[in-house]
């Protein structure tokens, strides 16, 4: 406090840290005047697990399981880019059929995270309607999951060399019948999210990116894509089977003809998305060759392969919020010398910065919401105006974005 | 900035060229994926600790805006290698290459210069190697810790194998009454 208490203009609210749910959970220190926000600055780590120190304590078809439980959500990208990595160092080949089926559950984890943020953002601008709408939408894609996988969230599905479960020709009904679902569902969602009044209001001009710092922070996934960088892995590196699939990047002017690079962009960017992957699925399904799932069903031959392996290698794949990166070093041993994860949220938390920079407080939750991190970290945000201390909670502050919604109806 | 797109050999070649002898162990790896056999390359190299800014200089005249997407590193017997992954020409449909630059940094003298000035997104990475392998990166923009809390020893380092790593806070459930 080194400025007088009668010039100091600004004042700074503390936001959060942080819920256990969240992979990588945040602590915000905005610099506020009046209503809107001069500063941002961020901490990261506050539950930091130690899972890469752990996995150099585990063998790899251990670390699957252990990769998998980095994030509910990405449950499947991490220990499958995991896999590419530790397969390309051993020159593991992959059966073909297993580079489709990667694609589906892929792509299908894909449809239910942005389907889960669909969801979450209309909560955050107080739409709890829609919120059940979309998880209703999602608790199909969930089913289908579990129909292919057995389990909803974790879904053990990743082998090194190909996948567990095989689709047969008998489950083909029951998935036809979900995507159909799913396809008769995204035009109610695309007309609630894209053509309503309120959800423009809140939603255009706040947030912006440009696509100046979206590429010099190095954001990732629909962050980026919706400020007009195309970047995704899928195309740009094609693993699993994507190089046979024809699919453009999706950036909002494919549907607006232009770029904001604002929340309404990132939500055009996921929903088109959503499309794209439900077609992805259905082609992937249809282009299927036949053939074996996985290169060594042995385990234990699996693993003596791997002990013998020696060098270092990357793994990239494009999770639902961007692209999610493994590095992997193996040195003759039972266990990796090295393993370097990096989810998509770190690289899309600098970005919020520039976000941030300009909103009023009511915007923080929709501005923090659109990269899709977890948004719990909201929960105890304490505000300090003239030594005066008081708890704004999570509840108050989505109050207080429901009643910027409610302002803009009138 | 130079138009056109340079080949995996090619980028080696400018690399050789450009920094001689401070460049070393070059090799690029190629897969295929898919029934088209659609083909990525990841290129590795090993560089000298005192170049990574005009390295990183040489790889901003190949592409603008290169994609940093995180540095690894991890401790050897005598040093602490750090491995820097770059990706350019992205935006193109299998275009994209990999650069992954390993410096090792001797542990009498763990230095290395800072990139966040030139790329900005470099900065949560360089402050996780500074505190996850002890490793000091100068003139970093912003020197905190990023993902280990305050009160965690100052001279203890997660990742590193000697001495200083964690083993002697590991402590094992069941060992202990807990």
């Amino acid at each position: 406090m080194k400025a007088k208490a009668t010039t100091k203009t600004t004042y700074q609210i503390p936001i959060g840290p942080i819920h256990p749910a969240l992979k990588e959970p945040v602590q915000f220190e905005f610099e506020i005047d009046g209503e809107r926000i001069v500063d941002v600055d961020v901490s990261l780590g506050h539950v930091h697990r130690a899972i890469e120190w752990t996995g150099m304590h585990r063998n790899p078809i251990q670390i699957l399981y252990l990769a998998e439980r980095i994030c509910g959500i990405c449950s499947y990208c991490h220990p499958m880019a995991f896999s590419l990595a530790v397969e390309r160092i051993a020159g593991i080949e992959v059966p073909d059929r297993a580079n489709y089926l990667r694609i589906v559950h892929a792509e299908l984890e894909r449809i239910c995270s942005h389907v889960l943020w669909a969801g979450v953002a209309a909560h955050e601008i107080g739409f709890d309607s829609v919120l059940f709408l979309t998880w209703q939408i999602r608790e199909e894609a969930l089913d289908l999951t579990e129909y292919l996988t057995g389990n909803r969230v974790t879904k053990a599905i990743t082998m090194i060399g190909g996948v567990r479960r095989d689709i047969t020709p008998d489950m083909l009904p029951r998935i036809k019948k979900s995507l159909k679902v799913l396809k008769d569902s995204f035009e109610k969602l695309r007309k609630i999210y894209l053509e309503d009044k309120t959800f423009k209001m809140r939603s255009q001009g706040c947030g912006i990116l440009t696509k100046e710092d979206a590429l010099k922070l190095c954001a990732c996934g629909p962050t980026t894509r919706a400020s007009g960088v195309k970047k995704d892995v899928r195309i740009d590196q094609p693993y699993f089977a994507f190089g046979d699939l024809d699919f453009d990047y999706v950036t909002p002017d494919v549907l607006t003809g232009e770029v904001n690079g604002d929340v309404y962009d990132r939500i055009i960017v996921r929903l088109l998305e959503v499309k794209q992957s439900i077609e992805l699925i259905e082609r992937s399904i249809e282009q299927m060759p036949q053939g074996e799932i996985v290169s060594e069903p042995k385990i234990a031959k699996l693993l003596a392969t791997l002990k013998k392996a020696k060098g270092e290698g990357i793994g990239r794949m494009e999770a639902p919020r961007g692209e999610v990166f493994h590095y992997v070093k193996l040195n003759e041993n039972e266990y990796p010398y090295s393993w370097k994860v990096r989810a998509p949220t770190y690289s899309n938390i600098l970005p919020w910065i520039p976000m941030l920079k300009g909103q009023q407080i009511a915007d923080i939750p929709i501005v923090a919401a659109s990269t899709d991190p977890c948004m719990s970290c909201t929960n105890r945000v304490t505000i300090l105006k003239d030594n005066n201390k008081y708890e704004l909670t999570k509840q108050e502050l989505h109050r207080l974005s429901v009643e910027k919604t409610r302002r803009l109806m009138k | 900035m130079t138009s056109k797109k340079l080949t995996p050999e090619e980028i080696v070649d400018s690399f050789k060229k450009e920094f001689k002898i401070k460049v070393s162990d070059a090799r690029i790896e190629k897969f295929t994926h898919g029934l088209k056999k659609t083909e990525m390359s990841h290129i590795w190299m090993k560089i000298d600790p005192t170049i990574i800014k005009d390295v990183t200089k040489h790889i901003m005249t190949l592409e603008k805006y290169p994609h940093f997407a995180v540095s690894s590193g991890y401790d050897t017997e005598k040093t602490i290698d750090i491995v820097y992954h770059f990706s350019i020409y992205y935006g193109k449909r299998g275009e994209e290459i990999s650069i992954n630059l390993t410096a090792s940094l001797p542990k009498t003298k763990p230095e290395i210069d800072t990139i966040s000035d030139l790329i900005p997104g470099a900065l949560i990475a360089e402050q996780e190697k500074q505190e996850m392998l002890g490793i000091k990166v100068k003139n970093i923009p912003s020197d905190k810790r990023s993902f280990i809390s305050d009160d965690f020893p100052k001279d203890v380092y997660p990742w590193r194998k000697d001495e200083t790593g964690p083993e002697k806070m590991v402590r094992n459930l069941h060992e202990v009454k807990k």
